[in-house]
């Protein structure tokens, strides 16, 4: 039976995705086991080659906890998060990689079930695509 | 300035193909500006081909760097050290960068990351249009500094054509009119009586590129 654990990095936008993942420790929700969480002031903070370079780097997913649109408090961050994230995923096509290994979740700080939820949901459809082939660990 | 954009992801790879090192080599002037071959657009394209050459089980070394700018020889030679460790180096400069390599490195196989296309300028954040065409020979004081030979289809010197239908051009119905742009343009300048001049055919084989490949030679600066 195959033991894999899919790594997920989660970049964790500081005004929504952060205090969404701090309530969720709280409550001592089920989290994936192999989870790294990456603060940033702002989902708009994440530039297209971050992502990437986490693939690289060793995530099997990476999931971007932003704030709903038209509620970023710089007004456009996670308007041009969007974009970065089609333009990585647009890549990762050229590359063979899969689609669902990289994914923009929408939540507000109040969220922490949703967080867990869907992390866990997560790590369930990676599973099944296995290890990410491109990471160079 | 020039303005490039990033080669297919699957013609670079054909060609990296049999190396196993290479060198990635950006330019830090016109190609970062229109984000093809800068410092962050190298990073991006080194690591998606990592990442592509790492999946199919060939796995890919890439060193990067970037010079302020590839197409002055001071700058190129920054990467004398680099390229003796390296099989092959692709260059996301325009083409004078790459010649530019290429002169400087003569042992060395080069190849292009990005498809120069031509000089321009942004217009919006993401967008670029072409704006010059080197002709040699300007006449943007004649035509309230919109350049027809750049910007009309049929480089007309004394327009509009036919074509021209509520200010767009009839090769691309998206483009503006180069010739109602200057016709808009003079008359707000109270220029129009400029656009009685018939401007005379250019001379393409004394100044353009028709002659072959030009050059400029300043004694006051030779060393």
């Amino acid at each position: 039976m195959s033991t894999f654990e899919p790594k997920i990095v989660a970049f964790c936008c500081e005004q929504s995705g952060l205090p969404a993942a701090e309530m969720a420790k709280t409550l001592k929700l089920k989290m994936p086991d192999n989870l790294e969480l990456v603060p940033v002031p702002c989902s708009g903070r994440i530039e297209t080659l971050y992502l990437l370079k986490a693939l690289e780097s060793g995530a099997d997913g990476v999931v971007v906890f932003a704030c709903y649109e038209e509620n970023c408090k710089y007004l456009q961050g996670n308007v041009r998060l969007k974009s970065r994230v089609g333009y990585a995923k647009q890549i990762m096509t050229k590359i063979g990689l899969e689609q669902e290994r990289l994914e923009i979740f929408h939540v507000a700080t109040n969220s922490g079930v949703k967080f867990s939820e869907f992390l866990l949901q997560k790590a369930d459809q990676l599973r099944p695509l296995g290890p990410n082939l491109g990471k160079i660990a | 300035m020039i303005k490039a954009e990033q080669k297919p992801f699957e013609e670079i790879l054909e060609y990296l193909a049999p190396y196993n090192k290479i060198l990635l080599s950006g330019c830090g002037a016109c190609v970062t500006v229109c984000h093809a071959g800068g410092e962050k657009d190298g990073a991006l394209l080194a690591s998606a081909l990592r990442m592509a050459r790492q999946k199919i089980g060939k796995p890919l070394e890439i060193i990067e760097s970037t010079p302020a700018r590839q197409c002055e020889p001071e700058f190129a030679q920054e990467l004398s050290d680099t390229i003796g460790l390296v099989e092959a180096v692709l260059s996301v400069s325009c083409g004078i960068g790459v010649q530019t390599l290429a002169r400087l490195f003569p042992a060395m196989q080069i190849f292009p990351g990005v498809n120069t296309l031509f000089m321009g300028e942004t217009v919006e954040h993401g967008v670029w249009e072409e704006r010059c065409q080197a002709c040699g020979d300007c006449i943007l004081e004649k035509t309230a500094g919109i350049c027809p030979i750049a910007r009309c289809a049929k480089q007309l010197l004394n327009g509009p054509c036919g074509g021209s239908s509520n200010g767009k051009c009839e090769i691309k119905r998206e483009t503006d009119c180069a010739w109602q742009l200057i016709f808009d343009r003079s008359k707000a300048l109270g220029q129009l009586h400029r656009l009685t001049e018939i401007i005379p055919a250019k001379q393409w084989g004394v100044q353009s590129r028709d002659s072959g490949p030009r050059r400029i030679v300043r004694e006051d600066l030779k060393v």
